[in-house]
């Protein structure tokens, strides 16, 4: 077995490699602080298409053939696909795999799906199951707002404890072996809701689920905050981090190294996204951009990313239930043995 | 002077509705629903049509003058045409606005397209 | 981890930025009396050009309404509304552009099966509860009537 299972969280012996990877983002996206991190920045988010539907597929695929790319592989040699995004159904993932001949398994976790897809695809890997797994994810921030909120021209005022979606994606390929980074170990989620119902305040219905995974795998394997260069939670923005570390505090953890992606991505000051961005593109992007590609250059040595998702309809907001929302880990490293 | 009242009361009647949107937790499709309701309701006790003699379109523009169009409009089909006006007076006064919208709609639908919020 | 959900709420309320009440009502009050004041003004011209009062004031309507849909579809209207708020929402323009804008979005869904059943997605419960509304006073009037006598 290449893999322990303690308590929530399962443990590569034989930690799979991660040997390519590659993001993809939108406009705003190559504006932001990580601009220079995305292999592609999109000049128009329709990307020459007449619904954004379509466009989102487009530039999921774009992704996963640049990962393959820069790994030197063919499609032929993939046997998984592990996809998501956030529209109804998962089409953006169905038609971009439409183009591209794969096993394919579409996933949803809501904006939890790249850190879902990344642990789901090195279990596959590490336990046999395939021989060379792809994890890639998208969000367009157009797609899920005719979907989820309102028309693009009509006219609101956004909460400024709303997020705003990111358009991108992020893929990532994962192998027994071969170079760095690899995946360390993963964990996922149990879904908690802690009775939020605003639908502009998604950070906080998300920030619990956080902690109880972060919780849960530091008590199960061990570790500390501090054992980390860093702990990145996908997409909370600034108010499911400020309560992500009252309730660490609450419970005797503290983090000094937390970083947000749905934060790092945006500049608030500049950029009018209110509290951050969300989407299960923005973790993916981040991941792909910026997290991978400093673990290999050794910037970074061992992190944690913990993605979050709020696991509601419209349909089921509307019928007066609250949100509940899971957080996914996998913790990440330079080398295969990697200690602080 | 009608341009000034025009003005304040148009104005004060969306700052009532910029409270309700960051005071309470309202959504703003219910504040709507609210608007045009009260304004059926003030035009029903009387107050509305002075405002609207006094501010002209600061009250007539606002959602609360569509109720007042919709409730006037009851009020003179009942008058002319007895109980049938009930099913019929609303919506025939306020038929321009809704059919020029909708004409307005359609005529967007076929030329615009869907606009990047970038 | 165990959560009280009001406990949490308390800790929702704190962590979470307050809207800029006193801003947004200067932008709401700007923004939405500049539209009446508008209206008004194709009001007067309206009736200098002849109509009588209550066509003048449709006539007034219909023109923001049309004006409406141009910035709509232009992307105008939502980037003023992003900071109007209930400004725009609140007057006729911001009715004009919840039908608009679903018509526009939804046409990649078809004339029929998008534009035409999306068009009132949002402003469609306006039209149901003003109008229910309408005929509750319309039917209170028929019966009260006899007692309080002609015209409102």
């Amino acid at each position: 077995m290449n893999c322990i299972r303690k308590g929530d969280a399962i443990v590569f012996s034989r930690p799979p490699s991660l040997p390519a990877f590659a993001a993809v983002a939108g406009k705003r996206e190559g504006e932001g602080p990580l601009g220079s991190c995305f292999d592609e920045v999109l000049h128009d988010n329709a990307l020459g298409q007449k619904c954004w539907e379509k466009a989102e597929s487009l530039l999921q695929q774009r992704a996963a053939s640049l990962a393959l790319k820069k790994a030197g592989l063919d499609q032929t040699e993939l046997d998984a696909v592990l996809c998501g995004d956030l529209q109804n159904q998962c089409t953006a993932s169905g038609y971009a795999l439409r183009e591209l001949d794969m096993p394919s398994i579409g996933l949803y976790g809501a904006c939890s799906t790249m850190v879902q897809a990344l642990a789901l695809a090195g279990c596959l890997v590490a336990g046999g199951a395939a021989r060379r797994a792809l994890a890639v994810t998208s969000s367009h921030f157009c797609a899920a707002e005719r979907q989820f909120r309102t028309p693009l021209d009509y006219g609101g005022k956004r909460a400024p404890t709303a997020q705003w979606t990111v358009t991108g994606a992020g893929a990532v390929v994962v192998q027994p072996d071969g170079p760095g980074p690899f995946l360390r170990a993963a964990a996922f989620g149990r879904v908690r809701d802690a009775g939020v119902k605003d639908l502009a305040n998604m950070g906080a219905a998300m920030a619990p689920a956080a902690a109880e995974t972060l919780l849960r795998f530091f008590a199960d394997t061990g570790a500390a905050p501090d054992d980390f260069d860093g702990i990145y939670t996908g997409d909370l923005g600034l108010v499911g981090s400020r309560l992500l570390h009252t309730l660490l505090e609450k419970e005797g953890v503290r983090m000094t190294n937390h970083h947000d992606c749905g934060l790092l991505i945006f500049d608030r000051a500049r950029q009018p996204v209110q509290a951050g961005g969300s989407g299960c593109g923005c973790c993916a992007s981040v991941l792909a951009g910026r997290l991978l590609p400093a673990l290999r250059t050794g910037e970074m040595r061992r992190i944690l990313v913990a993605a979050t998702g709020a696991l509601m309809s419209s349909t089921t907001v509307q019928q007066g239930e609250s949100i509940p929302a899971v957080s996914h880990l996998v913790e990440l490293a330079a080398g295969p043995k990697e200690e602080l | 002077m009608n341009y000034l009242w025009a003005f304040v009361v148009g104005g004060g009647l969306c700052v009532i509705g910029q409270l309700l949107i960051d005071l309470t937790a309202l959504t703003p499709a219910r504040i709507l629903v609210g608007y045009v309701v009260a304004g059926v309701v003030l035009s029903a006790a009387g107050v509305y049509q002075p405002l609207v003699e006094f501010a002209g379109a600061g009250a007539s523009v606002p959602l609360l003058g569509f109720g007042h169009t919709l409730a006037q409009g009851a009020v003179r089909a009942v008058e002319l045409h007895g109980l049938i006006g009930v099913l019929t007076g609303p919506l025939a006064a306020a038929a321009g606005g809704i059919t020029a919208s909708l004409l307005a709609g359609f005529l967007m639908a076929l030329v615009a397209h869907s606009r990047d919020q970038n | 981890m165990q959560l009280n959900k009001a406990e949490y709420a308390a800790l929702v309320k704190k962590a979470s930025p307050r809207s800029a009440v006193g801003r947004n009502c200067v932008w709401a009050f700007a923004v939405g009396g500049c539209i009446c004041a508008v209206g008004e003004g194709l009001r007067q011209w309206f009736l200098a050009a002849g109509y009588t009062l209550s066509d003048a004031s449709l006539l007034a309507s219909v023109g923001l309404i049309f004006l409406s849909a141009v910035t709509t579809a232009l992307g105008w209207y939502q980037k003023l509304a992003s900071r109007a708020g209930a400004g725009t929402l609140v007057p006729i323009t911001g009715f004009a552009n919840a039908v608009v804008s679903p018509a526009i979005e939804f046409r990649c869904e078809g004339l029929v099966t998008g534009s035409g059943a999306k068009m009132f997605v949002i402003a469609g419960p306006v039209i149901v509860y003003g109008t229910l509304a309408g005929s509750a006073w319309g039917l209170v009037w028929y019966l009260i009537r006899p007692y309080v006598g002609g015209m409102v």
